[in-house]
């Protein structure tokens, strides 16, 4: 279980491809250097796009979880 | 006792539930519409102004020639709704009382969100469209870059149809080999539906078009001429071209009816607003996780007119919903287009462009005026 500080969770399940990732970019734009941000995503595609674009936008991917249906994913702001 | 059905904005959505409430109840309810400016706008149509492809005084009409006369239309604009009180207040200061209320007040752009932006050119008003098409006619060589400032915006395949509109353009002015086109995608593709983005990446690349994948504009410097990434890149422009960042309307935001950026939480099957009875939004208003554009309020407006109409007759909901049918063109240049169907649970698969579906956008664009906003498409 993660310890980790949510400062804000985006529950994405049910969104087709790429509505998670636009919501988590959304959050992150609004957001400040240091807050944590959760994805619930149940579309596979946001497996490969939001870790790709996290890594691009040099963010830092806390965690990715497989749940019951869906994946968590905790990103945190780093600039 | 007659209700009062009423209904803000005299876009696409409000003017098409007007239409087919006031046919279904009949005397039953007086229907009022109140629309700001009382002109209708064609918005898919700024694309072709910009390109010079298009003359403003064809996607304008008088909304009172587009309603049935059982439809009062009232020129005003909404400063604040009152959903416990069931009234709207206006801004000439009159107030409406409703039974029941239908928000499709759309989007509004924002360019000046994003730093040093403000300049910028966009296609997404008549001004707007206007002074890029100026900019265009006076531009001989060097780098046009088209961006994206802020998700969801309307029309998502508006960037991808500029840049394809603007090759033709530039080909057809003999300029094309002076000049370089870019195209900064939010995603690591050129389109958010990763089926049409595979169709179209191709055909950019044939045309000489930079795509650059993971790029939201962040921030403009319009003495260096360059504009930065969120993601931290930087690029040069000659000529900027972005889609603004969009938020809900201000009355939306003064109600306190909708999120942080003004949209308003519907359930994203009947349009009913979450919170409150006797509201329903559609249309760019809404914070349900599909398109903004004209075709996903068109197909919205019948359902919630049907629901309207049977709140007003006292009869149970009907049980056809909004299953997030979208239906739109997508330009491909020289000529051709193809399409984009699907709905919530059936991603789309676009056929191959073809002369045939630009023609069909172009009918689409020319019967407009006299089907959708009646309710007969």
């Amino acid at each position: 279980m993660s310890t980790v500080q949510i400062t804000k969770s985006i529950d994405a399940r049910g969104m087709a491809c790429p509505g998670p990732l636009m919501n988590l970019i959304g959050a992150i734009r609004h957001g400040q250097v240091g807050d944590v941000f959760e994805v619930l995503s149940s579309d596979a595609g946001s497996k490969t796009d939001i870790p790709a674009w996290v890594a691009k936008a040099k963010h830092e991917l806390v965690e990715v979880r497989e749940e019951d249906g869906f994946a968590r994913f905790i990103v945190r702001k780093a600039r | 006792m007659r209700n009062d059905v009423l209904i803000l904005g005299g876009g696409v959505g409000g003017t098409i539930v007007a239409n087919l409430v006031s046919k279904e109840v009949g005397d039953r309810a007086r229907v009022t519409l109140v629309d700001a400016t009382g002109t209708h706008v064609y918005q898919p149509g700024f694309l072709y102004v910009a390109v010079g492809k298009e003359k403003p005084e064809a996607l304008r009409r008088p909304e009172s020639s587009l309603i049935r006369d059982e439809v009062k239309l009232v020129v005003d604009e909404a400063t604040l709704i009152d959903p416990k009180a069931q009234k709207v207040i206006l801004k000439t200061g009159r107030t409406m009382r409703y039974d029941e209320l239908l928000i499709a007040t759309g989007s509004r752009t924002a360019l000046a969100e994003v730093p040093g932006g403000a300049g910028a050119h966009d296609f997404y008003t008549m001004d707007g469209a206007l002074r890029l098409h100026r900019a265009l006619d006076e531009f001989v060589a060097g780098t046009i870059v088209i961006g994206v400032a802020g998700i969801p915006y309307k029309c998502p395949p508006a960037p991808v149809e500029f840049a394809f509109l603007l090759d033709d353009y530039l080909r057809a002015r003999h300029i094309r080999e002076r000049c370089q086109v870019k195209l900064l995608s939010p995603l690591n593709r050129a389109f958010t539906i990763e089926t049409t983005s595979k169709l179209v990446q191709p055909i950019l690349a044939e045309r000489g078009i930079e795509l650059t994948g993971f790029f939201n504009v962040e921030s403009v410097d319009p003495i260096a001429k360059t504009v930065t990434s969120l993601e931290g890149e930087t690029v040069d422009y000659d000529l900027l071209v972005l889609v603004p960042p969009h938020r809900g309307q201000k009355v939306i935001e003064a109600s306190r009816l909708g999120d942080e950026r003004g949209w308003i939480p519907v359930d994203k099957n009947t349009l009913k607003h979450t919170q409150f009875d006797h509201v329903w939004a559609i249309g760019d208003a809404t914070n349900i996780p599909i398109s903004k554009s004209g075709s996903v309020a068109h197909y919205e407006a019948t359902i919630a007119a049907a629901e309207i109409a049977a709140a007003v007759k006292g009869e149970a909901p009907p049980a056809h919903v909004y299953d997030g049918k979208v239906m739109c063109f997508l330009e491909t240049g020289h000529g051709q287009a193809t399409t984009i169907r699907f709905d919530y649970d059936h991603p789309p698969v676009s056929p191959a462009p073809s002369a045939f579906w630009h023609w069909a956008k172009a009918l689409f664009n020319k019967s407009y005026w006299h089907t959708v906003p009646q309710g007969r498409l």
